[in-house]
């Protein structure tokens, strides 16, 4: 290679840096940018009979509006997100509180928990198709040994969308533990002695002490906690496509099925606008949330 | 800092004492009975998946073992195929991962140009916009580059991921600016300088990454049930989703085994290197 | 020595005759949707093998793809993606809309032959009812059902029923399954008198309902329905009355893909399901298993079901006239035989059912020839444009009522006018 021409760019930083960048940047612009654009592009529009496009984004807006599955994918989505972030996050941090102590046996524990983190969302589905089956599953057998009468669990639309909240929580929470005990092992132990000279109460402690500490872990599991209650949808595949009459359907299965199974591209990209939607909202609270945070400092 | 040792300096009556270890046994017994629930599904399926269908469903501890359900889930998918797959995908997506991430991460951390942060912000923006919500678009993309049903078409839409940038980035911002300066001196390039003392440096890191972004595209299943169409490039994910799944229906001890089958590989690697798995997502998570 | 060298001679000129043969192998591809278990595998693997031996200039490359869902679009994924895909299994009722994306083209440009057309004429006219649309033949049978009953007998035995009578009209169903019904001493019930599936293929399932009282789903053409006539709602109140009213089948749906495995484990002493299923049912039951065509209550019948062979617009002229040949290879009365004894799909023509195996099979099983018996009162299965979004509204029209969420009529009527907006909207695409 010609001497001048790599010194040239050793001179410009500019140069050199985005020489550096290209093949990150063609690769975001091609998968990310490009691609969310032209879903927004495509929500603004719409392709009569004979093929000419034409604005139309209030008749996409009332299609949505009219849409009475989209609607329930929405509030599906919005219910899965409220229990499984909160109940996925608290396990979470008992686990990791439990498994930080020394005791007999803690790494098998630690393992224990999070195991189903590292099984792929179609087996454990595949799994716990066995225990949620109204007759011949496990649940209900279970419960049958002390005189109660299982459910049709995910046959019946009052229990369908909490059946696939149980076990996506049974999936995460080990996960999120994870950050969790990484965040306790990082607190020095200068200051765990002195905490504990101060405020022997362990509760006192764990509320006063531990918890602002946690802070900034808590932010990053919730953020990370949403974003998963949006992307996976693995298991409905195998649970309830969705069903039954839509009752445990979410969003970006919702979006998986209008592009894939009705082949309508045009209405999978307003979906899809919905979704990004969402997202941004979440970013937005992370950022002002992580904003406050240094402000108290 | 503790919720189960007692402390017996400041709590000198010995009622107290008997309190405080009830509370800690307590305490230990609750632990074990969630991880006791947390691993039992796993044990039931290891179980069942050595027994009839119909002994699964009756729990029957007494019926005889058999290995006829792993005889039967192997006639009925190829899962070495799809194991294969699965791994030429994964090997192939973490090595353009952690090539294009380092030149990126290297840009973004080391080297003062205009616009630094705006770039950095945008390359950040792909954490929210994550692939997972583009399937319709990207698919788009994907069939123009005529790469559907390839281990390109699955892995794509991943290489350049904001996490691998934003995680290397981090580990090349701690490396001291004396050790860059002196390499320079004794004649090093820019380029020379990143992979001679950059990337050794950061090893752990790229430790830490490779094992999360191995564990989470070994696991993951929209995605490639979108893209792929046949066994050339199925991975075992979507595999396993079709073999649970036929026209009519399939009996539990098969089902359990064909799972088992799919996620041993996996588990295997995970129970071997528990620590450094453990130890990686800790690190990750951290940053 | 010289005869030696003459024969080398003369293979070598052979060799150089075959060459161009062999370069002009012609590649096909074929998605099709039967699950890959162990033995059907062979049957199919041998069936292809079969055709190849025949025909050694062709290669055939058969894809499972998943359900009928997965396989139509995985089938027109590869072909949008420009790869060739000539020929496919795919759902019978996917016509109209394949037909109408121009993906497939009729069997009747490649009919030259009388023997082509007689081999055009021979299948069940029951079941070419979802293949035809304007004197063209798009769909070949391949892989079709009804849908059966299936009982068992020990059950009925133990309930004071005579075990060679099932039931057969609506009445008597309800009546007959509420006394299989069994319930422990602390008054759960430990067996169900019947199940009929509800997820999966719900619409399908309700087409039977619907033929018994005497009405289709859908006019010929595709473009109209009929969800909610009074006889359709009555239809579906009933088929909610056998969980609410009479308590012989458990409320809320009932899985597709779980249903055989409880009748096998006597969860149930009657099941509605694909005659598809025959096989794997009566090889792995340890009771006494009985197959009846479905009960009537206006008149009897059942819509066929299953998956037809179509030719896509995809790959050379050559290749499809190898799909055309492969496809009569696979339909041919001995080969159609095979994959009924195989599975317990039905016999696509009388000469299949003419042939040495199948009437063999049927001394033995004789409970093969239920899903052929009904045929001449079985209707198509439910086929519209855009059919995808129009089956998913009767769907759930039938989960909401089943499970509660609404009654029969409101759940019909809210179908009706989701299905009527779906479809002037396709009339005018």
């Amino acid at each position: 290679m010609p001497n001048t021409l790599l010194n040239s760019m050793r001179s410009s930083n500019f140069a050199f840096a985005w020489m550096l960048l290209l093949p990150a940047m063609v690769l975001l612009s091609c998968f990310t940018y490009f691609p969310a654009f032209s879903a927004f592009y495509n929500s603004l529009f719409a392709t009569d009979f004979s093929g000419a496009r034409h604005f139309a984004l209030q008749d996409n807006l009332l299609d949505l509006y009219y849409d009475p599955v989209f609607w329930r994918a929405l509030t599906n989505n919005l219910w899965y997100a409220l229990i499984t972030v909160p109940a996925s996050m608290i396990l979470a941090l008992v686990m990791a509180l439990w498994v930080n102590e020394k005791f007999l046996g803690r790494s098998l524990l630690r393992l224990s928990f999070f195991l189903p983190t590292m099984l792929p969302m179609v087996a454990a589905a595949n799994i716990w198709m066995f225990f949620y089956s109204p007759n011949i599953g496990l649940f209900n057998r279970v419960l049958a040994v002390f005189g109660i009468q299982g459910a049709n669990w995910l046959g019946d639309p009052s229990t369908a969308l909490w059946a696939t909240m149980l076990l996506a929580i049974w999936k995460e929470a080990g996960f999120f533990m994870i950050f969790y005990l990484a965040a306790l092992q990082a607190i020095p132990s200068e200051l765990n002695d002195a905490a504990r000279l101060e405020a022997p109460g362990y509760f006192y402690r764990l509320r006063r002490f531990i918890l602002p500490l946690l802070g900034p872990t808590t932010l990053f599991v919730f953020i990370n906690a949403v974003i998963h209650a949006f992307k996976v949808v693995d298991h409905l595949f195998i649970l309830t496509k969705g069903g039954p009459n839509n009752a445990s359907t979410l969003l970006l299965y919702y979006i998986y099925e209008t592009a894939f199974a009705f082949f309508d591209a045009g209405y999978a990209a307003i979906l899809t606008m919905v979704l990004l939607l969402l997202l941004g909202l979440c970013s937005a609270i992370q950022f002002a949330l992580s904003h406050k945070r240094v402000h108290y400092r | 800092m503790s919720m189960l040792t007692a402390i017996p300096n400041t709590a000198s009556a010995s009622g107290a004492n008997t309190a405080l270890s009830i509370m800690r046994l307590s305490n230990i017994t609750a632990a074990w009975i969630l991880g006791f629930l947390w691993v039992l599904p796993l044990l039931y399926m290891l179980w069942a998946a050595f027994h009839t269908g119909s002994d699964a469903i009756y729990f029957d501890l007494s019926a005889p073992w058999s290995l006829d359900n792993f005889r039967h889930a192997w006639e009925m998918a190829p899962f070495v195929r799809y194991l294969f797959n699965t791994f030429a995908m994964v090997t192939l997506l973490l090595s353009l991962q952690i090539t294009v991430c380092t030149l990126a991460a290297f840009a973004l951390a080391r080297v003062e140009f205009r616009g630094r942060q705006w770039v950095f912000a945008f390359v950040l923006l792909q954490m929210m916009v994550m692939p997972e919500a583009l399937i319709t678009e990207n698919y788009q993309m994907v069939a123009r580059f005529n790469a559907i049903d390839t281990y390109w078409g699955i892995a794509l839409p991943y290489v350049a991921s904001a996490f691998g940038i934003f995680l290397l980035r981090q580990a090349f911002m701690q490396v001291p600016q004396e050790l860059e300066d002196a390499a320079r001196v004794e004649g090093l390039s820019r380029l020379g300088v990143l992979l001679k003392v950059y990337v050794p440096l950061a090893k752990p890191t790229y430790l830490a990454y490779a094992l999360v972004s191995l564990s989470h595209h070994w696991n993951n299943f929209l995605w490639p049930l979108v893209i792929t169409n046949t066994t050339d490039s199925r991975p075992i994910t979507v595999g396993l989703a079709l073999f649970g799944s036929p026209e009519v229906g399939v009996d539990w001890g098969v089902l359990s085994a064909g799972t088992l089958i799919a996620i041993a590989p996996l588990l295997a690697m995970f129970l071997l290197f528990q620590r450094q798995f453990m130890q990686s997502f800790m690190n990750a998570g951290l940053k | 020595m010289k005869l030696n060298k003459y024969a080398s001679t003369l293979s070598l000129l052979a060799g150089l005759a075959a060459a161009p043969a062999l370069a002009e192998t012609t590649e096909l591809t074929m998605y099709y949707p039967i699950s890959v278990g162990g033995p059907l595998t062979q049957v199919v693997d041998g069936m292809v093998d079969e055709f190849e031996a025949a025909n050694p200039d062709v290669n055939v490359t058969a894809i499972y793809a998943g359900n009928y869902d997965d396989t139509r679009v995985k089938a027109l994924a590869a072909i949008n993606a420009g790869e060739a895909v000539q020929t496919s299994v795919m759902f019978s009722i996917d016509m109209l809309e394949l037909q109408s994306r121009g993906v497939i083209r009729p069997f009747n440009d490649f009919v030259k032959t009388e023997e082509d057309q007689q081999w055009l004429d021979s299948f069940y006219p029951a079941l070419m009812e979802n293949g035809q649309l304007d004197g063209q033949t798009y769909g070949i049978p391949f892989q079709r059902s009804t849908i059966v009953m299936f009982y068992n007998k020990d059950a009925f035995r133990e309930a004071g029923l005579d075990p060679e009578k099932a039931p057969t009209t609506w009445a008597e169903m309800a009546d007959v399954a509420s006394k299989l019904v069994k319930k422990n001493g602390s008054g759960e019930t430990e067996r169900w008198g019947l199940m009929v599936p509800s997820t999966g293929y719900p619409y399908w399932m309700f087409g039977a309902f619907a033929k018994q009282q005497g009405e289709t789903l859908m006019n010929q053409a595709g473009t109209e329905v009929n969800f909610n006539s009074p006889k359709m709602v009555e239809a579906l109140q009933y088929w909610r009355d056998l969980g609410d009213k009479y308590q012989v089948m458990p409320t809320g749906t009932i899985e597709w893909g779980t249903l055989r495995q409880e009748f096998l484990e006597q969860n149930t002493a009657m099941m509605w399901h694909t005659t598809g299923n025959l096989t794997a049912v009566m090889q792995q039951a340890s009771f006494d298993v009985g197959v009846a065509q479905l009960p009537g209550n206006v008149e009897p019948g059942s819509p066929t079901g299953g998956g037809n062979f179509y030719l896509m617009n995809s790959g050379s002229e050559a290749e499809q006239e190898a799909a055309f040949r492969l496809v009569k290879f696979m339909t041919a009365p001995e080969r159609s035989a095979q994959w009924s004894i195989a599975t317990g799909y039905v016999g696509i023509s009388e000469a299949a059912y003419a042939t040495a195996d199948l009437q063999d099979y049927a001394k033995q099983v004789p409970q093969a020839l239920v899903a052929r018996d009904q045929l001449s009162v079985a209707t198509a299965e439910l086929a519209t444009y855009d059919a995808g979004r129009v089956r998913r509204v009767l769907d759930d029209a039938i989960q909401s009522t089943l499970t509660g969420q609404a009654s029969a009529e409101e759940a019909l009527n809210t179908a009706q006018s989701q299905a009527e907006r779906l479809l002037r909207r396709a009339n005018r695409g």
